[in-house]
């Protein structure tokens, strides 16, 4: 998915869409029961157009926020059983039966995208799956598919990447020089293009490593085949062991 | 085996301790009165928990506690799971000293430990139950074994704390077979009997996961949030967290232990343990040393220290956090000092709140979802806590009146 900042007209029919597409309820609590507006991604929304607004300077632009499919997806790497994973077209899908609800997820999450469904006794989280329905039956997202003025487009990630540095070129003057998403967090599936800097937009300036680096690394040295530890427990048992012989050798001595 | 060898009277020991050990007297129940005033309010305050408990499973997360999408981990993980099982880490600190180093002077605080351990993880492991939102599923996670993420921390910190649950009632178990032998009737005396000969027979391997268990867990609850390393303040975020947090939890078990055996000591009147105590004592410098190196160490290495002295909230909380593990240290450095024994108490509850508030500190204050987002923890969730603390300290006091746990005192009489 390809989202351009500078042709997103901030109508939120993908908001809607998105919505109904995915079987969501409304948020109309900021507006007291009318419309629906959530503040932010929540158990009700998968995907938000925001606004940035600068009142000194009369800067402005429109984001969209939701799943940013990375390619090494912390959520992945966090969750227990897997619920979590990168599957067809590699949209990072959740599957229900295998999450406990314990929300490492959203811990683990740079973009703050895995929302949880406070208010019901029986919750799931809530993300973006890329329409993954409506692919399947050779669809696109529906938000992609409603967008009135082709802000956000569906397609392979080296297409889109291709088309977006194309418009950087073509036009550079429109853009921030940077295809945001092409390295950020190690890459992700939604690239962005923007008129203002992307940290403006709450799109942080992250490095070119994949969040899960880090956590690998370090386990990694530590339970590399589970050889450490392994050895670490004969090697308690034997000291142990050892240390009773030699306290019983030694009372006998006494006796 | 030795089950069937009812040819000796008592059952072969699984350990045996060194010579120094030996002079102690074994471990006897501490008998009455078992229902003071204290222990009612204690019961009151467990009560109120469990129907705050019941009203959280009515009511659902989002009613009752103040989490939300932007700190989806408050209190109760914070506190009751990471910081809870790192003050419940006596145990294992013991175990150590106890079996591995084979120092046999401390043999006499082992069972005291074990059991603040069981108690400590058996409270995480339910306070696990209440913080997830799908707890009905929770059995997959140790079973569906084909379904393990292995780059799963969380995973390893959930199967660790379930095992080390389990592991430290075992290890706690001869009491209880103890007790059992001492009974009127005849059918329970062989249980008894029977248990602890079984239970002898592989103790040993269990005491060896009783140290292994927390090892791998306690520095990966520091690994937990490498992964949340992008939104961590610069000034916790480092790879270095598991190790930071495997060396203070030993410093926060020594303190527990100290902690607890002075609080014993003063309000059950039995003779305090004061030559253990202060050579306990005197293990915590170089713990809380190494730990104050490598953290100072690591800001100095990843060029902190601009941070570190900034003054805004991060860095006094930072600051308070160094000077806290700087001054309970401090209170143990000569012998004199450690002879003191309200002077060891004053240092265990230092140590014991450095390293608390190092863990809060990562968790709630270094965590940075976001300026639009906040949290403090709702009156059900710190009810629930002091609740369930509360079920704990009244449980640890009835099991050490009724079982074997404490050494000899001057009060204490065997209750056969």
């Amino acid at each position: 998915m390809l989202y351009d900042s500078t042709k997103c007209i901030g109508c939120k029919a993908c908001m809607g869409a998105c919505n109904a597409a995915n079987e969501l309820e409304l948020d109309t609590e900021a507006s007291g029961g009318l419309w629906h507006t959530p503040l932010d991604l929540n158990e009700h929304a998968k995907n938000i157009i925001k606004l940035y607004q600068d009142e000194s300077t009369g800067e402005h632009a429109y984001v969209k926020r939701q799943c940013m499919h990375c390619l090494d997806p912390a959520c992945a790497t966090a969750c227990m059983l897997g619920a979590y994973a990168k599957r067809e077209h590699g949209i990072v899908t959740y599957e229900p039966d295998y999450c406990i609800g314990c929300r490492y997820c959203e811990m683990a999450c740079p973009f703050g995208v895995p929302k949880f469904e406070w208010s019901k006794l029986a919750p799931k989280m809530v993300k973006c799956e890329l329409c993954k329905h409506r692919i399947a039956e050779g669809k696109g997202p529906a938000c992609c598919e409603v967008c009135p003025v082709g802000a956000v487009i569906f397609g392979q990630r080296e297409d889109l990447l291709a088309e977006a540095h194309k418009r950087l070129e073509d036009d550079p003057e429109r853009y921030v020089p940077k295809v945001y998403g092409e390295h950020e967090a190690g890459g992700t599936q939604v690239l962005y293009l923007a008129g203002v800097e992307f940290e403006k937009l709450g799109l942080p300036a992250y490095g070119d490593e994949p969040v899960p680096g880090t956590v690998r690394t370090v386990q990694h040295a530590i339970y590399q085949g589970f050889v450490a530890p392994v050895a670490l427990y004969v090697g308690l048992a034997a000291a142990m062991l050892r240390n009773r012989f030699a306290n019983e050798a030694d009372r006998e001595e006494h006796q | 085996m030795s089950a069937h060898a009812p040819a000796h009277p008592r059952p072969k020991r699984w350990w045996t301790p060194t010579k120094e050990a030996a002079q102690y007297a074994p471990p006897v129940p501490l008998g009455g009165p078992y229902f003071g005033w204290p222990l009612l309010v204690l019961l009151a305050l467990a009560a109120l928990g469990g129907a705050l408990i019941v009203w959280r499973f009515a009511a659902g997360l989002g009613a009752t506690t103040a989490l939300n999408d932007g700190y989806p981990w408050g209190l109760w993980i914070a506190f009751d799971v990471v910081t809870g099982t790192a003050l419940a880490c006596g145990g294992y600190a013991i175990a150590i000293l106890c079996y591995v180093l084979n120092r046999g002077k401390y043999h006499p605080l082992v069972r005291p430990a074990i059991l603040t351990s069981a108690f400590g993880y058996s409270i995480a492991a339910l306070f696990v139950m209440l913080d997830v939102g799908r707890p009905w599923l929770i059995w997959k996670v140790p079973l569906f074994f084909w379904h393990w993420n292995r780059h799963s921390v969380l995973l390893e910190v959930a199967l660790c704390i379930m095992g080390y649950a389990i592991v430290s009632w075992i290890e706690i178990s001869p009491a209880f077979f103890e007790r059992m032998m001492h009974s009127k009737r005849p059918t329970i005396r062989a249980v008894g009997e029977r248990g602890l000969s079984l239970v002898q027979g592989f103790l040993l391997w269990i005491v060896a996961l009783g140290v292994l268990l927390p090892m791998m867990h306690q520095s990966s609850l520091g690994s937990l949030l490498l992964l949340s390393g992008p939104r961590l303040d610069p000034l916790w975020n480092t790879p270095l967290l598991p190790l930071l947090f495997l060396i203070s939890c030993v410093g926060m078990g020594f303190g527990a232990t100290v902690l607890e055996s002075v609080l014993s000591s003063w309000l059950l009147e039995h003779e305090p343990k004061r030559p253990m105590l202060s050579s306990l004592g005197r293990a915590m410098v170089p713990v809380v040393g190494v730990y104050l190196a490598i953290r100072i160490g690591d800001l100095v290495r990843r060029d902190q220290l601009g941070a570190l002295f900034a003054l805004d909230g991060a860095s006094i909380l930072s600051l308070v956090e160094l000077a806290l593990f700087v001054l309970g240290a401090g209170l143990l450095v000569t012998e004199r000092q450690r002879a003191d024994l309200g002077n060891l108490f004053r240092a265990a509850i230092v140590l014991l709140v450095a390293g608390a508030l190092y863990r809060f500190d990562v968790f709630l204050v270094a965590f940075r979802p976001g300026s639009h987002w906040h949290y403090f923890p709702s009156v059900t969730e710190i009810l629930i806590t002091v609740g369930l603390v509360a079920a704990e300290i009244a449980g640890y006091v009835l099991l050490i009146r009724f079982f074997p746990i404490l050494s000899a005192g001057r009060h204490a009489a065997p209750a056969r």
